[in-house]
C-alpha cells in the first residue's frame, strides 16, 4: 500500500478555547436551570388541558372589546391575543369546571360574531381534557428519556464507554438549554416543541458522531501526538462538514419559520437553537468531556485485533 | 480504482427511481369535489346512476360524472357550488335508503387510480374535527354487576333459600341474610352456578352477607366489550351524520378516536356522537294522588319508581318493570304526528320487542303508558391531585298516552320537540352506547385553515428546496449539482412512499420533510469534504473518490441510526400529528442514505469513474 501524505494541520486552535468554553457551557446551563425553574414553561394546552379558538376577522380586530365581551359572558379568565396577524385573534380558557362539550364552542362563536366587528369565521377550536394533558406531559418527559437511553446504549456498542459519557453530557447540554430558552423568553411550549426537542437530539448527536467518529480513525492513525492534539486535528478536519451541514439545516429552517405560519413558528424556534446549540456542543461538550474523562489510545484498540497490529508495527 | 458501477446497480437505481416517480405522480392532479352515497344496507340499488343522473339534470345540474367505487357511488362535479347544490338535490331524493356525504376525490386519470393514489391529509391540513373520547368502563362494569340484582332474586327463590335484599354497592352487590346458616347456603349455591363472580361472605354488626363483585377476567370482558360496542355505535352514528371517510378506531385501553373529515359543525357532531339518549316504555301506577303523597312523604309503593314530567315537573309513579327498551327498536325515524301536528318519532321494533309490547298492551287496554327518555353525561373533575368522574343521569318522562289498541311493532311516540326528534331517532337508529363516553380532547381544523396550512407548507418546503440546492451548486460545482439531482429524488421518494402508507401527512410532517431536506445533504457534504481531503493529501482522483465514499459511509450510518432512534420513539410516544412528524423524518432518513450515497455514487462513477483525471469539479 502506498504511503499516504497526511495533512495533520491545526488552522484552529479549537480546544485551545475548551477552558472558555466550559464556563460559556455551565453559564448557560445555569441560568436555563434557574428560568426553568424559577419562571417555568409557557406550556401549551396540549400539556395544560383548556380551550383555544382561532377566529379571524374580516378588519384589524379590538382586542379590547373582545375581551369584556368575553368576559360579561362568563369567561373572566379567558387570554386573549392577535395569532399572527391583526385579523387573526386567539382565545385561550383554562380547564374549568362545566368547560366541556359543545358549550365554549358555540359561546364564545356567538360572543365574537356578536361583537359588531364584522363577520367572524372560527378557523381551530382546540380542547383537551386536563387528564389528557396530565397524560401527555408525563409521556414527553418519558419520550425524551427512553431516546436518550437507547442512544447510550448504541453509542456504548458502537464506540466506548467514555465517548457514551461525553454524548450524553452534550445531549442533556442541548436539551437544557433548548427548554431554558423557551422558559426565559415565554415562548408557548407545546407539543410540536417537544417533538423538535427529540429531533435536536437526533441531530445534535448526528453532529457528535461526526467528530467521534474522526477521533477514533486518528487515534489509530496518528501514534505520535497526544490526546489533545489528536482531537484538534480530528475536529479541524471535520470542521468544514459541521458549520455546512448545520448551514443548509439552518437555512430550511428559516424558510419554516418565516414561512410556515404561526403555529409551526415555535417548533422552528426550537430547531433553530437546538441545532447551534447542537453544533457547538458537539465540539465543546462532547469532545471536551471525553478529554476530561482521560481518553487514551489503549481505549480506542480493539483487543481483538492485537493480532493483526502486529504486522502493522514498523 | 476504477470507479465502475456493474449495470445492475444502474438497472435497480432506475427501477427504484422510476417506481418512485409513478408513486408520486398521482399527487400532482388535485381533487374533484363530489358527492358520495353509499347505500344504508350495504347493496347499492341497480338502478340508482340511472336515478341520481335524472334527478340531477332535473334540478339543472349537467356537468357532472358518475363512478361506482368500492361499493359505494360518487358524482364529480365540476365545482363546488355544484357540488352543494347537487348534494342538496341528492339528499331529497336519494336519502330514505342511501347515507349521503360531501367528499373530495383524487382527480387521477382512470389508468393510474388502479396502480397508485395520492397522500392522505391529515385533519389540520383538509380541514375537519377530531374527537378523543373515553368510555366511562367503570359504569358499564356497574351496569353489569347491577343485573345479578335480578338473577340473585330469581335464582334464590328457586333454590327456596330466603333472603333480606340485594343492592348495589361501590363494590359490587351486596345481599343480605338473616342469618349464617342462610348466607352459607345462598354462598355455596351462587359459587356454583356463577363462575364470573368473586364472592365474599362478610359479618357486620350481626348481620349477615354477601358481597358479589366481577372477577378480573369478567371485568375485562366488560370493559372489552363496552369498547367494542361503542365503537360500532359510533361507526354507525357517523354514518348517519354522512360524513366521507371517517375514522372510528380505539386508542389506548378505553379511549375512541374519531375523526370527521371536512365536517364544520361539530356542535352536532358532538351533540350525536357523545349522546346517550335512549327510551324506555313503562306502565304507569295509580292515580296523580298517589304520585304526589309518594314525592311528598318520600314512601314509594313496592315496585315502582317516581320520575317527572318533562312538561311541568309534576311527579309520576311508573312500574319498575320495563316493557320495551331502546335495544329493541330496529328502526326509527322522525315526522309529524297527523293528528296533533306536533312532532314524533316513528318506532319500528324487533321480534322480541314487538311480542312483549303486543302482550302487555293486550292486558292494559284503557290504561295508560308512559315513554321515559334517558340521557347520561359524564365529565371529569378535579378533586384534589385526582381525576373523578361525574355522572348525571337524566330521566324524564316526555308523554304519556292511553293505550287504546293492541300495539305491536309500529307505533309512535310524541313529546319532545322536531330538532330532538330528529336526534332520538337517528340515535335510536344506530344503536346505544353500552357506556357512556366524554370527549377529552377536540381538535378542529376549518378548511380555510387547511388549505392555508398547505399553501404555507408547500413554500417551506420550495423556499427551503432551493436555498438547499443553490447552496450546494455553489459550494461544491458539479458534484453539487450531482448532490443537488440526489436531494430532488429524494423528496419525490419520500413522497412516493408517503403515498404508498397508510398515513396521512400533517403540518408536523411537512415540517419533518423540510428538516430532512435540511439534513439529507450532510450525507453528501461528508463525503464530498472527504474527498476534497483526500485530493489536498495528494491522492489520485479516482482514489479519492473511492476512500470518500468508502471512509464516509461508516460515519453516515452512525450519525443516521442515532437521529432513527429519536424517530422511532417519537413515533411509539407521539399521538396524532407528533406520529406524522416522526413518519416523514424516518422515511427521510432512510431514503436519503438512498440517494446520497447509492444515487450520487451511481452518477459520479457514471460521469468520472474510469477516467484519467487531474482534478475534480468539486
Amino acid at each position: 500500500m502506498a504511503k499516504k501524505q497526511q495533512n495533520y494541520d491545526v488552522r484552529f486552535d479549537v480546544m485551545g478555547l475548551r477552558k472558555m468554553a466550559t464556563i460559556l457551557s455551565a453559564a448557560l446551563i445555569l441560568i436555563s436551570i434557574v428560568a426553568i425553574v424559577l419562571r417555568g414553561l409557557n406550556f401549551g394546552i396540549d400539556f395544560t388541558g383548556g380551550y383555544i379558538v382561532e377566529a379571524g376577522f374580516e378588519q384589524p380586530a379590538e382586542l379590547p372589546a373582545i375581551r369584556e365581551a368575553l368576559a360579561s359572558n362568563g369567561f373572566e379568565d379567558a387570554i386573549v391575543q392577535h395569532f399572527g396577524t391583526t385579523t387573526e385573534v386567539l382565545v385561550r380558557l383554562a380547564p374549568a369546571e362545566g368547560l366541556t362539550g359543545a358549550k365554549v364552542n358555540t359561546d364564545v362563536d356567538r360572543v365574537l360574531a356578536g361583537l359588531g366587528q364584522g363577520d367572524v369565521t372560527m378557523r381551530r377550536v382546540e380542547f383537551v381534557g386536563p387528564q389528557v394533558g396530565e397524560e401527555l406531559r408525563e409521556q414527553g418527559g418519558l419520550a425524551v428519556l427512553i431516546a436518550l437511553f437507547f442512544i447510550v446504549i448504541y453509542i456504548w456498542l458502537r464506540f466506548e464507554k467514555k465517548f457514551s459519557v461525553g454524548a450524553v453530557a452534550a445531549l442533556v447540554h442541548d436539551v437544557v438549554i433548548t427548554v431554558g430558552f423557551f422558559a426565559i423568553t415565554q415562548i408557548n411550549f407545546d407539543l410540536s416543541v417537544l417533538a423538535a426537542i427529540l429531533a435536536v437530539i437526533g441531530y445534535s448527536l448526528n453532529d457528535t458522531i461526526v467528530v467521534f467518529d474522526r477521533i477514533r480513525e486518528n487515534f489509530t492513525e496518528i501514534r505520535k501526538k497526544a490526546p489533545l492534539e489528536v482531537m484538534n486535528i480530528s475536529i479541524n478536519q471535520t470542521l468544514s462538514r459541521t458549520i455546512i451541514t448545520s448551514l443548509t439545516t439552518l437555512l430550511v429552517l428559516s424558510a419554516l419559520f418565516l414561512l410556515g405560519g404561526e403555529s409551526i413558528r415555535s417548533f422552528a424556534i426550537a430547531l433553530i437553537i437546538g441545532v447551534i446549540v447542537g453544533t457547538y456542543s458537539s465540539i465543546y461538550v462532547a469532545s471536551n468531556a471525553v478529554l476530561s474523562l482521560g481518553l487514551t489510545r489503549e481505549d480506542m484498540l480493539p483487543v481483538e485485533k492485537e493480532g493483526t497490529e502486529l504486522d502493522d508495527i514498523p | 480504482m476504477i470507479n465502475k458501477y456493474p449495470l445492475w446497480k444502474y438497472l435497480l437505481l432506475a427501477l427504484v427511481v422510476g417506481a418512485g416517480c409513478l408513486f408520486a405522480l398521482p399527487n400532482l392532479f388535485g381533487d374533484d369535489p363530489a358527492v358520495q352515497i353509499s347505500p344504508r344496507n350495504g347493496v347499492l340499488a341497480t338502478d340508482i346512476e340511472q336515478n341520481l343522473r335524472s334527478t340531477l339534470e332535473e334540478g339543472g345540474i349537467t356537468n357532472f360524472s358518475l363512478r361506482e367505487d368500492d361499493g359505494r357511488m360518487l358524482v364529480l362535479f365540476a365545482n363546488g357550488d355544484d357540488q352543494l347544490k347537487g348534494r342538496d338535490l341528492i339528499q331529497q331524493n336519494h336519502s330514505n335508503r342511501n347515507t349521503v356525504a360531501l367528499n373530495l376525490v383524487p382527480a387521477t386519470p382512470a389508468w393510474l387510480r388502479s396502480i397508485a393514489k395520492p397522500m392522505g391529509l391529515g385533519l389540520d391540513l383538509r380541514g375537519g374535527v377530531h374527537f378523543l373520547m373515553e368510555v366511562d368502563v367503570a359504569s358499564a362494569i356497574k351496569q353489569a354487576e347491577a343485573k345479578y340484582i335480578d338473577d340473585f332474586r330469581t335464582f334464590l327463590r328457586g333454590r327456596d333459600i330466603r333472603y333480606r335484599g340485594a343492592r348495589q354497592t361501590d363494590n359490587g352487590v351486596r345481599v343480605r341474610f338473616d342469618d349464617a346458616e342462610k348466607r352459607d347456603a345462598a354462598l355455596a349455591a351462587i359459587r356454583s352456578e356463577y363462575i364470573d363472580l368473586e364472592l365474599a361472605s362478610v359479618d357486620e354488626d350481626a348481620e349477615f352477607f354477601i358481597d358479589a363483585r366481577l372477577t378480573e377476567i369478567a371485568r375485562e370482558n366488560e370493559r372489552r366489550s363496552a369498547l367494542d360496542q361503542n365503537i360500532i355505535t359510533l361507526r354507525n352514528r357517523v354514518n348517519e351524520l354522512g360524513v366521507a371517510e371517517p375514522i372510528v378506531q380505539q386508542q389506548g385501553r378505553e379511549r375512541i378516536v374519531v375523526q370527521l373529515p371536512g365536517v364544520q359543525d361539530t356542535t352536532i357532531a358532538k351533540e350525536i356522537l357523545g349522546a346517550t339518549a335512549t327510551l324506555e316504555y313503562r306502565m304507569v301506577h295509580g292515580t296523580s294522588t298517589d304520585w304526589y303523597a309518594a314525592r311528598d312523604t318520600g314512601r314509594i309503593p313496592a315496585n315502582t319508581k317516581l320520575y317527572t314530567l318533562r312538561e311541568d315537573g309534576s311527579p309520576i309513579l311508573l312500574q319498575r318493570r320495563v316493557i320495551v327498551t331502546g335495544d329493541q327498536i330496529k328502526d326509527a325515524s322522525s315526522g309529524i304526528d297527523t293528528q296533533s301536528g306536533s312532532p314524533a318519532v316513528f318506532i319500528n321494533l324487533d321480534g322480541a320487542g314487538a311480542k312483549r309490547m303486543q302482550d302487555v298492551s293486550s292486558e292494559n287496554i284503557g290504561n295508560p303508558m308512559a315513554v321515559v327518555f334517558i340521557e347520561t353525561q359524564v365529565t371529569t373533575v378535579k378533586k384534589g391531585d385526582e381525576y373523578e368522574k361525574k355522572r348525571t343521569r337524566v330521566e324524564e318522562v316526555i308523554n304519556v298516552a292511553t293505550i287504546r289498541d293492541v300495539l305491536s311493532h309500529r307505533f309512535q311516540t310524541t313529546g319532545l320537540d322536531t330538532g330532538e326528534a330528529r336526534n332520538l331517532s337517528l340515535l335510536l337508529r344506530a344503536g346505544a352506547l353500552k357506556a357512556p363516553v366524554e370527549i377529552v380532547e377536540e381538535r378542529t381544523v376549518g378548511p380555510s385553515l387547511g388549505q392555508e396550512n398547505i399553501d404555507r407548507g408547500k413554500m417551506s418546503v420550495l423556499i427551503g428546496l432551493a436555498l438547499v440546492l443553490i447552496f450546494m451548486a455553489v459550494y461544491y460545482k458539479a458534484f453539487g449539482v450531482i448532490a443537488d439531482l440526489a436531494l430532488v429524488t429524494n423528496l419525490v421518494l419520500i413522497v412516493a412512499l408517503l403515498s404508498m402508507l397508510p398515513t396521512s401527512l400533517t403540518l408536523p410532517g411537512i415540517a419533518g420533510i423540510v428538516l430532512t431536506v435540511g439534513m439529507a445533504v450532510d450525507a453528501n457534504v461528508l463525503i464530498f469534504e472527504r474527498i476534497r481531503e483526500e485530493l489536498r493529501n495528494g491522492q489520485r482522483v479516482q482514489d479519492a473518490i473511492h476512500a470518500g465514499y468508502e471512509k464516509a459511509f461508516v460515519t453516515i450510518a452512525d450519525a443516521n441510526v442515532t437521529t432513527l432512534i429519536a424517530a422511532v420513539v417519537l413515533f411509539v410516544f407521539g399521538t396524532g400529528p407528533i406520529k406524522g412528524f416522526a413518519i416523514t423524518l424516518s422515511i427521510g432518513i432512510i431514503t436519503s442514505m438512498f440517494t446520497a450515497i447509492f444515487g450520487t455514487r451511481a452518477i459520479v462513477n457514471w460521469l468520472y469513474g474510469g477516467k484519467k483525471l487531474k482534478t475534480l469539479p468539486i
